[in-house]
């Protein structure tokens, strides 16, 4: 292989001003935490609520979180990301749509946030679903029983229990916001893989580009599942299968 | 008490309950026996109200559980039940099992609560287990906790869907013991169980169940006396022949 290796180009400067590439990619990196976690806030909150009422004895309303679910986890991650950037502004009220194409601030940060939150949404409402309904129908009776109403049985009895049962899934869920945070490169945002790219070709200097992307991608998600195993053992429940004895 | 005015139910195109009535006083203790799948626990799961029935009515203490416009969860706040499989809240501390309702639905202090539990857990010789979780627990004692659940809410009377027969039978007695006192105390309890022993010490009537008819309603001595059924007396001679 004729590659000339340059480990140092990470400190030397850009072509065009002052910043070296190591600010490059730490903004980057700022970006897709910031897109992920705002995403993952989105996905969490609607999909409980989502999977939630998936189980629900109204018809009308698991029917309505069906669609939901099948809406967003049928069509690919990018192709919903570019619908959401350049196809929905044009179906919006005349104005909003104005505002939207031309003063909208951080409009791509904020696009990017909606579809992947939507997008994770449906996963995390599935999981939410499964959960659910891994519980016994005991429980929500033994709920009902002691006079909860249908809310009061889901926000005390089954939906603790339910949560503590997908916290592996979830972490992988999580995981995947962060990894997914990449197509937000597409519509222009400028995180981690974005400015790899914008690295990679001014630098030339493209494997340790990518190999440093590669690294911090990982650091990431990685640190995000300890996290997740964090408060996995935190909300063991003593004597309950899994848990500690 | 409690009235059960020709209750029929279906799953679909299959019957489960067939023009069951019968009625239960203040103070009664009504045993509920039959072979398995006659429809006896669906049967006490309608007295609440957690399982849906098509026809007939059940009306508790006055009120009507068939009626739409029932405040069904303010009834079963004052109607204990206790299930085959405990379902205590594995999540929860034995006290807070028994704290949570006091709380959340009578609007108890959580002082007041807690003392309520602690006098419960006591008199189902629970105390030393407060804080501990349900699967830390024996079957037997989880089941004594489920019971103080129950009372936890001062019921008006107490529905047991088969108590004991999820448990070993070194723990059967003290369930049952818990369940004896209650019944000497006064309290109304529809009780679905096979414990014979059980139904002749405390029980003042038996039923007898067969494929979701209510066969026989009588009379404890009765009823182990001469049961009118042969359906009865075949089921009789079936669990009390060793």
């Amino acid at each position: 292989m004729n590659y000339h290796w340059n480990w140092g180009i990470f400190l030397q400067q850009v072509q065009s001003g002052d910043e070296t590439y190591l600010d490059w990619l730490i903004s980057g990196l700022g970006w897709t935490v910031a897109v992920a976690l705002a995403a993952w806030l989105i996905a969490l909150v609607l999909g409980s609520l989502i999977g939630t009422l998936r189980t629900v004895p109204n018809r009308g309303l698991a029917m309505v979180a069906t669609a939901h679910v099948e809406l967003f986890r049928n069509i690919p991650l990018l192709v919903q990301l570019l619908l959401w950037f350049f196809v929905v502004p044009e179906l919006l009220p005349r104005d909003l749509s104005l505002w939207v194409k031309q003063d909208m601030p951080a409009k791509e940060f904020f696009t990017a946030v909606i579809c992947l939150g939507l997008f994770t949404s449906a996963r995390v409402a599935e999981q939410v679903r499964a959960g659910i309904q891994s519980l016994s129908r005991g429980q929500k009776m033994a709920g009902l029983a002691i006079g909860f109403t249908l809310p009061q049985t889901y926000r005390y009895v089954l939906l603790p229990m339910a949560f503590r049962i997908i916290i592996p899934p979830l972490t992988s869920e999580f995981m995947n916001i962060i990894k997914n945070s990449s197509v937000a490169f597409a519509i222009g945002v400028l995180e981690l893989t974005f400015q790899a790219r914008q690295m990679q070709e001014d630098s030339e200097q493209g494997i340790e580009t990518y190999l440093a992307v590669t690294l911090l991608y990982f650091i990431v998600a990685f640190s995000a599942n300890r996290g997740m195993a964090l408060i996995e053992r935190r909300t063991r429940v003593p004597g309950y299968i899994g848990g500690a004895k | 008490m409690i009235k059960i005015a020709n209750i029929s139910k279906w799953y679909g195109q299959f019957r489960v309950l067939t023009d069951c009535s019968t009625q239960i006083t203040k103070g009664e203790v009504v045993v509920v026996c039959g072979p398995s799948g006659s429809g006896k626990s669906t049967l006490i799961k309608c007295v609440n109200g957690l399982e849906p029935f098509q026809q007939g009515d059940i009306i508790v203490n006055d009120i009507s559980i068939g009626d739409p416009k029932t405040n069904l969860p303010q009834l079963r706040a004052h109607v204990g039940m206790v299930f085959q499989h405990f379902e205590l809240f594995p999540h929860m501390t034995i006290t807070q099992n028994l704290t949570i309702g006091q709380v959340k639905v009578l609007g108890r202090s959580k002082d007041e609560a807690h003392q309520r539990a602690l006098q419960l857990l006591d008199r189902v010789g629970l105390n030393s287990q407060a804080d501990k979780f349900p699967g830390q627990l024996s079957g037997g004692q989880q089941q004594r906790v489920a019971i103080a659940r129950a009372l936890a809410m001062d019921p008006i009377c107490m529905l047991f869907d088969e108590p004991t027969s999820a448990l070993d039978p070194e723990m059967i007695n003290e369930v049952l013991d818990v369940m004896v006192g209650l019944a000497n105390e006064g309290m109304t309890m529809m009780v679905v169980s096979h414990e014979m022993g059980f139904a002749r010490k405390v029980a003042n009537r038996v039923i007898f169940m067969d494929n979701g008819s209510i066969v026989e309603d009588a009379a404890t001595e009765e009823f182990f006396g001469t049961p009118r059924s042969e359906r009865a007396q075949l089921f009789l001679s079936k669990i009390l022949s060793h």
